[in-house]
């Protein structure tokens, strides 16, 4: 989409912006009191993980335009994998009570030497451990279910996050994923808080989730992105240019999913708890939203949405939910759960007058720079249909 | 360089190509006319893997490839600029040539180059989305994007369609060009007139079946072609 000495440009202005984005949350997550704001850095960490999330789903179904609803299934294998592979074996009785015990006996930050590297690397593998398992169940998945288009692929996908949400409730599988009750008492972000130092919580969500977008950038900006663009544009041409569709389909499937897993597994450290009930066909929706909202094949768009849909429903639109008084008088419609009620009409309105999204299809480099207007060119791409 | 032999194709419940038999010297220009529905469409789709065979096989010099997979064809040097043009309408023109060459890994600047030398008009427009480009223009790029992938044989499937003549007249004088610089090409034409004319082996193809062959000159003065193809 660009040339390549613009985009090299463009490539060093994001990463500066990341960099400056790391140093502002180790300076707000430090100079503010994270108990007295709360919220704030709920956002943040939440909005980093949807981000990636996010970023994922676009991969699939914004760039390869293969409409999947799969994404809170993969997100559930996830933060399963995650959790079954840190949490610590001396609370692992106390988890798993119900089942007298955990069918696994090892916990990754301790096979590391526990401590500050045994976290490190055990929260990295165990990410990236997540990833591959969610990867690896889109594999076996993809194989049927990538033979279908459009809606008929949402359906199945859905379908299959329905049903690995049961699965893992099952209570046979009890040892392994402990039921329907929660997994706790693994490593979290605020893990990586230094006590009596610097908290790192915030900066490590936002690191993770930088990285993981980074590569998604990576692979849309490279031949294989291209050919995932052609199949979403064109399948009979991109069959025809000698772009195995299959191949390629499995490919972006797999790809998205195991960052869906990577995304999920941040979910969980997220929430210090993991429970199947949580990744639900509404999660599914909510980071469909932000894809929606943000822009359908605009990674930029999907992190900026993400950010101002988590603050929106979590935070900003809270006072809506309290009475309130404007000297004797009691404000009408002003309860629990008017906040709903709101967010949806923004969502609307959003939806009614961006159609694209905030973003389109641009990426937040290409805002910066004009293109060169040719004489007789038409400009725009309102010929593209 | 390419020969068909006995090639049968059902497509949508029918039988499509009933048994045709020709061949594609390498160098030259070949076209196969006919009406809509005769099978030319499926002809070249069946050779570019698009479709199965149902029998009859196909050879690309002395190698068998029936029912290989498109992307195994299209790196054997065989190529497709598919009807109606198929450009990828949101993605610039030179990532529309770039896909062109997706199976290839080495360097491409020679050959955007060697497109952009053909139609220049590209070049002037390489930035921009090729949605947005006319009807020719696209023609073009779907041409260019063809070419991308170093074709030892192109296929063009109805390249004036929808085209106004001045146009049409460009297209045919580049698809001569680009044999003259060493591309078999493989062309198949409603407008039997044009392609005729420079054609150095033509077909014609009828239900299925092929019923005249002979130089473009020949057909061009055959009363049963003149009659059912030329008005």
């Amino acid at each position: 989409m660009l040339k390549q000495k613009k985009s090299k440009k463009g490539v060093f202005i994001t990463l500066i912006g990341v960099v400056a984005l790391l140093a502002l949350t180790v300076v707000l997550e430090n100079v503010l009191d994270p108990t007295k704001n709360i919220m704030l850095f709920t956002v943040l960490k939440k909005g980093a993980v949807y981000a990636l999330v996010a970023s994922s789903m676009n991969l699939l179904n914004g760039f390869t335009g293969l409409f999947s609803l799969g994404q809170a299934g993969f997100m559930l294998l996830g933060a399963y994998a995650y959790a079954i592979f840190t949490i610590p074996n001396s609370a692992r009785e106390n988890v798993y009570y119900l089942y007298g015990g955990s069918a696994i006996h090892f916990s990754l930050p301790e096979l590391f030497g526990g401590g500050a590297v045994g976290l490190i690397l055990g929260v990295l593998l165990a990410l990236i451990l997540a990833g591959i398992v969610a990867a690896a169940v889109a594999w076996l998945i993809g194989l049927p279910v990538l033979r279908l288009k459009s809606d008929y692929l949402a359906i199945a996908t859905l379908g299959f996050a329905e049903i690995i949400r049961a699965v893992f409730q099952w209570d046979k599988l009890g040892p392994v994923t402990n039921g329907a009750n929660a997994l706790k008492s693994y490593p979290t972000f605020s893990s990586f808080n230094i006590p009596g130092g610097l908290r790192l919580s915030t900066a490590v969500a936002f690191l993770m989730a930088a990285v993981c977008i980074a590569i998604i950038l990576l692979l849309i900006n490279s031949s294989y992105g291209r050919a995932f663009k052609a199949i979403r544009e064109d399948e009979v041409a991109a069959e025809a240019m000698g772009i195995n569709l299959a191949k390629h389909k499995r490919l972006s499937f797999c790809i998205s999913s195991f960052f869906a897993g990577v995304g999920g597994g941040m979910f969980a450290m997220f929430a210090n708890q993991v429970q199947a009930k949580t990744f639900t066909t509404a999660l599914t929706y909510e980071i469909l939203l932000i894809v929606v909202i943000g822009g359908i094949g605009s990674i930029s768009g999907s992190c900026i949405a993400s950010f101002l849909y988590v603050a929106c429903s979590e935070w900003w639109l809270r006072f809506l939910d309290e009475e309130h008084f404007i000297g004797t008088f009691k404000l009408p419609l002003m309860r629990n759960g008017f906040r709903m009620v709101v967010f949806s009409v923004i969502i609307m309105i959003v939806v009614l007058f961006f159609r694209r999204g905030i973003m389109g299809d641009k990426e937040l480099p290409d805002l910066f720079q004009k293109r060169k207007p040719k004489p007789g060119a038409p400009v725009g791409k309102e010929g593209a249909k | 360089m390419l020969r068909i032999d006995d090639l049968r194709v059902n497509y949508g419940g029918i039988e499509a190509v009933k048994g045709i038999t020709f061949e594609v010297p390498e160098g030259k220009i070949v076209t196969l006319i006919g009406a809509n529905g005769a099978g030319k469409s499926t002809t070249l789709r069946s050779i570019a893997g698009l479709v199965k065979p149902a029998s009859g096989r196909i050879h690309l010099q002395a190698e068998d490839i029936t029912a290989l997979a498109p992307d195994r064809i299209v790196s054997k040097g065989i190529t497709l600029v598919p009807e109606g043009r198929h450009v990828f309408p949101d993605l610039t023109v030179v990532e529309n040539l770039k896909i062109g060459a997706y199976l290839r890994k080495d360097d491409l600047s020679h050959d955007l180059e060697w497109v952009y030398s053909l139609f220049p008009r590209l070049k002037e427009r390489s930035w921009q989305a090729a949605g947005t480009l006319s009807g020719g223009e696209q023609q073009m790029l779907a041409v260019g994007r063809a070419l991308m992938s170093r074709p030892k044989l192109m296929m063009m499937d109805e390249p004036s369609l929808g085209l106004a003549p001045l146009v049409v007249k460009d297209i045919f004088s580049i698809i001569r060009k680009i044999n003259e610089q060493g591309v078999t090409i493989l062309l198949i034409e409603q407008n039997a007139n044009m392609a005729l004319h420079i054609a150095d082996l033509a077909y014609v193809l009828e239900t299925g079946r092929i019923t005249i062959k002979g130089t473009g000159k020949e057909l061009l003065s055959n009363e049963a072609v003149k009659k059912a193809y030329l008005g």
